[in-house]
């Protein structure tokens, strides 16, 4: 079946054998010198089911490979399958922790076809709501990448500190985690009473509990020891593998959609400053996202003082045929860069839609970054990479 | 705050009515994407088949022989350092689920079943398509390939993306394009023994296949209601 | 106090059962109030309230009583008889070093004069035990942890054995009950309302101790062995049962006999000051007393370091040990010793 294919860099194995050896069950014998160790798909450190197969000399990585594919749902074969109404449940579950994020590229695309703008409350509020999903994802990376460097109490406050923004999320939208609340043309229904004062209670919460991670981790010279020069990528090295997000400004490369993309949301009424650090090791990643959620906190801030009355309903026929036409729509997501190309033939449902996750790129950089480091540390890269498998996977 | 008010003034009274009637084409390019596609058009010349704007992202059709070349240019002479995504299209209309038999299948939308190519057009049915973004200069950029039939020989972009690579394995396992170059075309998000390409429009969703559809169900009766109940509606739907 | 004529036979039966029956229950106190409900309350939540009706007290007698009745399962490919042996070392160790643990006048099993040299080195038996567990489970994680605790609780030894060493040129005998007794009837400049605890001079050493403790219990920030989200438990990874119930009582048992150590050294252990007048038959019993409750704050620093701290990679823990805490140590000693002969 293959044509040209030259001699493996890495691997001194027929690429065939290693096919089979990634699926191979690892047995008890040691390799003299070098020992191969399953990291999952069953591990605390790995977020999910993500598997990785290292070869260790001692304490050392020799070569990493991860195995992905254990929760591919086939979304993109799906949702050629699906009308569009339909589609906005099953991309929800994308990137689960901030699903609200998920839908709006998407979303956007379809009005983008369809030549249909939501009114300008809409825009606000899925504003918010996309922002309060960032600060919700952020504080749990906050707290859990202690717990993976061994910091037991950080993951607690984290996701207690969370729960102030999944209530809020609920209150809006019913669900605290697949909130299903983007329609084309706008949104569902209109915010709950009272809901504006709670957020801005709740965006109080969240400046504490920044700093409290700012005090117990980001301060502490075991954690410093841990994370520094650790998982350094290099800013254009990150950029031609499609590491994007937060990892890429971590090393240093000032890109955010939110500000140099095409226009989405309520973004260009804002006044917001994108946050990069210079090292691109984990301790800057670390860094970056923690001024992040606090940047965020300060965005719904001033969209709730700015936010316009009106109706949250775009004029939408009552069954939606997207005309003939191709979109692309990429937006800032928690985890990265997230992008929709949604090619229509004027159905009720898209002719082939290609799903950009933002985690797949991001892990795809692993073989090249797990090399020569400790096992610890790969603890610590991959915490501090910050994927969700079903971003990886679809 | 959840009061809708009605909707503002119309903006008509601020400006005058321009004469002739300016409605923004909405796939217009702005200025720094013109001047991209010109200086991709320069550096490659004729291996651009074809190009067109979509909602303001350019996208350029290439000869396949010069996929590799196109990524080339893209990375050293316009500084598109990130790639976004490398992946393929099949312009195949799927075949009706069941065969023209199942008529009252309503469970998938029905597509048109002539085959249309999109934006910039289309060689035949598979089409290699990436997209490239500039993180210093801000401009990105659409590339689209065409992909033979019978060869589905690709030239693989890992040399000029080291990111490619994984993307490449997924379209392989997805769509059955080899490419060329690439280091190890292995299965990605399938298991190894997998066969099939699932991506392609003739590979059917197993899941239909296996249960067909049940047509409008109503909605599930309360417990002890009557299973008699049950039975004359799935009699009746069926 | 009327005085019992018993044989020695019998004096060492009561020993026994008193050993074997304190040293569980030491173990499932720390591990009742720090590890459920001081690490609980430290992360804004509650820890267990159901067993035993006031605020879960009953949770680890029912643990242990759950470890108990479960299944006993070997790995298939493991070595059966070194897998079985491994927590039963473990476990002995921790009570051989209970063995010289003063808890009053009289109370203790034996008061052997290298006191403090028999605990030290009674405690690092329990390397050995860790190294077959990791070996015999037939795991690569199991294996990992092992090894890295094997070279991680060789190499804090000397830290402790340094600190410990400050103690003993300060008090001029290794048996605790000499330096319980020097704490309690020494005086600082003529000043003797509370004795003279060790901890004054020897601050040094009592830092010194802790942290080596810490990594001697494989607790945070040094439990690299015992990583919990990289190797799960590391090589205690594949017991289950009443094996796994033997390490528990193992690393808490060790780590109440680490801190009654430390109170001993430098706390001034069971004995109130003697200037205080109490009289040794009221000491008999306010003892074991006074020694719990020093335990209990030196267990409370601990503790709180484990949950607190982030744990040090490997190698990173070496280096502090071998070129950090070791001169440390040694500086401690000179100046002691400077101090014992100008002073």
């Amino acid at each position: 079946m293959s044509t040209t294919n030259p001699p493996l860099p890495e691997f001194d194995i027929d690429p065939r054998a290693f096919r089979h050896l990634a699926d191979a069950q690892v047995g008890v014998e040691l390799d003299t010198g070098d020992m191969i160790l399953n990291l999952g798909p069953q591990h605390p450190a790995t977020h999910g089911t993500l598997r990785l197969v290292v070869r260790l000399d001692g304490e050392r990585v020799v070569s990493a490979d991860p195995v992905i594919g254990y929760m591919h749902r086939g979304y993109e074969k799906l949702v050629e399958f699906r009308t569009y109404p339909q589609i906005t449940t099953l991309i929800n579950r994308i990137d689960w922790l901030s699903s609200f994020a998920n839908e709006v590229p998407f979303i956007d695309a379809a009005e983008q076809l369809m030549g249909i703008e939501a009114p300008p409350r809409a825009q606000y509020i899925r504003t918010v709501l996309t922002e309060l999903s960032r600060i919700s994802t952020f504080v749990l990376f906050l707290g859990e990448m202690g717990l993976q460097v061994g910091a037991l109490t950080p993951a607690f406050y984290g996701f207690r500190d969370r729960e102030h923004v999944l209530n809020l999320i609920e209150a809006a939208t019913g669900g605290r985690f697949h909130p299903n609340f983007n329609r084309i043309g706008g949104l569902k229904v209109d915010l709950p009473w009272g809901w504006v004062n709670d957020t801005r209670t709740a965006m109080k919460t969240i400046f504490d509990a920044c700093d409290t991670f700012e005090d117990l981790l980001v301060g502490n010279e075991i954690f410093e020891a841990r994370t520094r020069s650790i998982g350094i990528i290099p800013p254009e090295l990150g950029a031609a593998y499609g590491v994007s997000g937060s990892n890429l400004r971590a090393s240093g490369v000032d890109w955010d959609l939110r500000r140099d993309g095409k226009p989405y949301l309520a973004y260009p009424d804002l006044d917001f400053k994108v946050w990069t650090h210079p090292d691109g090791d984990s301790f800057a990643r670390y860094w970056v996202r923690l001024q992040e959620t606090r940047e965020a906190a300060r965005m719904v801030l001033q969209l709730l003082d700015g936010m316009p009355a009106g109706p949250i309903m775009a004029k939408v026929p009552r069954i939606i045929k997207v005309p003939e036409g191709e979109a692309w729509v990429e937006t800032e997501n928690p985890l990265g860069q997230m992008g929709y190309y949604v090619i229509s033939k004027g159905a009720t449902g898209p002719f082939r839609v290609k799903i950009r996750s933002a985690s797949f790129s991001n892990v795809s950089i692993l073989p090249w970054l797990l090399r020569g480091v400790f096992v610890p540390d790969v603890i610590t890269i991959l915490a501090s990479l910050y994927f969700i498998l079903g971003d990886i996977d679809r | 705050m959840s009061d809708v008010s009605g909707t503002e003034a119309p903006e008509a009274d601020v400006e005058a009515e321009p004469t002739e009637d300016v409605t923004p084409d909405p796939h217009a390019l702005d200025d720094r994407h013109t001047e991209l596609v010109e200086r991709f058009g320069t550096e490659l010349g004729d291996a651009v088949l074809d190009q067109a704007s979509v909602f303001g992202m350019p996208v350029v059709r290439v000869r396949r022989i010069e996929w590799r070349r196109a990524a080339e240019v893209a990375k050293g002479a316009l500084d598109c350092d990130y790639l976004c995504f490398v992946s393929g299209i099949d312009w195949m209309p799927a075949p009706k689920e069941g065969g023209d038999e199942a008529g009252s299948d309503t469970s998938a939308p029905v597509q048109p079943q002539e085959v249309t190519y999109g934006a910039a057009g289309s060689d035949g049915r598979f089409q290699v398509f990436a997209r490239v973004q500039s993180t210093s200069r801000l401009w990105g950029l659409t590339l689209k390939a065409d992909v033979d039939d019978e060869s589905l020989l690709v030239q693989s972009w890992v040399p000029v993306y080291p990111g490619a690579d994984w993307h490449e394995r997924e379209t392989w396992e997805m769509y059955g394009f080899v490419f060329d170059g690439h280091p190890a075309l292995r299965h990605l998000y399938l298991p190894s023994e997998f066969e099939g390409h699932p991506l392609r429009k003739d590979y059917p969703l197993l899941s239909r296949v296996v249960k067909p559809w049940p047509g409008l169900v109503d909605v599930e009766p309360m417990p002890g209601e009557g299973d008699d109940a049950a039975e004359t509606t799935a009699e009746a739907s069926s | 106090m009327i005085a019992l004529d018993i044989g020695w036979g019998t004096t060492l039966a009561i020993k026994t059962v008193m050993i074997l029956a304190i040293v569980p229950l030491t173990a499932l106190v720390l591990g009742y109030v720090f590890l459920l409900k001081m690490m609980s309350h430290m992360q804004s939540r509650l820890g267990p309230m159901d067993p035993g009706g006031f605020h879960g007290w009953f949770q680890l007698v029912g643990d242990g009583i759950k470890f108990i009745q479960k299944e006993d399962i070997t790995p298939g490919q493991a070595d059966k008889r070194v897998f079985a042996l491994a927590p039963a070392i473990v476990v002995i160790s921790t009570f051989l070093v209970f063995l010289v643990i003063p808890a009053g006048p009289d109370i203790i099993v034996k008061d052997l004069n290298v006191g403090v040299f028999y605990a030290l080195a009674v405690s690092s038996l329990s390397v050995i035990g860790v190294l077959m567990a990791g070996w015999a489970s037939a795991n690569k994680f199991s294996l990992l942890g092992a090894l890295r605790a094997a070279a991680q609780l060789i190499a804090y030894e000397l830290p402790l054995l340094l600190a410990v060493v400050g103690v003993v040129i300060q008090a001029g005998t290794m048996s605790l009950q000499g330096i319980v007794a020097f704490q309690s009837t020494g005086s600082i400049f003529g000043f003797d309302g509370i004795g003279f605890p060790l901890i004054l001079t020897q601050f040094i050493g009592f830092a010194l101790f802790l942290v080596a403790s810490q990594a001697e219990l494989t607790q945070t920030p040094f439990d690299m062995p015992v990583a919990e989200s990289e190797l799960v438990a590391g090589y205690m990874v594949e017991y289950t049962g009443f094996r796994f119930l033997f390490f528990f009582i193992g690393e808490f048992g060790t780590a109440f006999a680490f801190a009654a150590i430390a109170a001993t050294l430098y706390l001034g252990g069971w004995a109130l000051p003697a200037s205080w007048g109490i009289s040794m038959g009221v000491m008999r019993f306010l003892g074991p007393l006074v020694l719990f409750a020093k335990v209990m704050g030196v267990a409370f620093l601990m503790f709180w370091v484990r949950f607190t701290y982030p744990r040090l990679r490997e190698d990173q823990l070496q280096a502090l040990a071998w070129k950090f805490l070791i001169p440390i140590g040694l500086v401690n000693i000179l100046l002691t010793g400077v101090f014992k002969v100008a002073i």
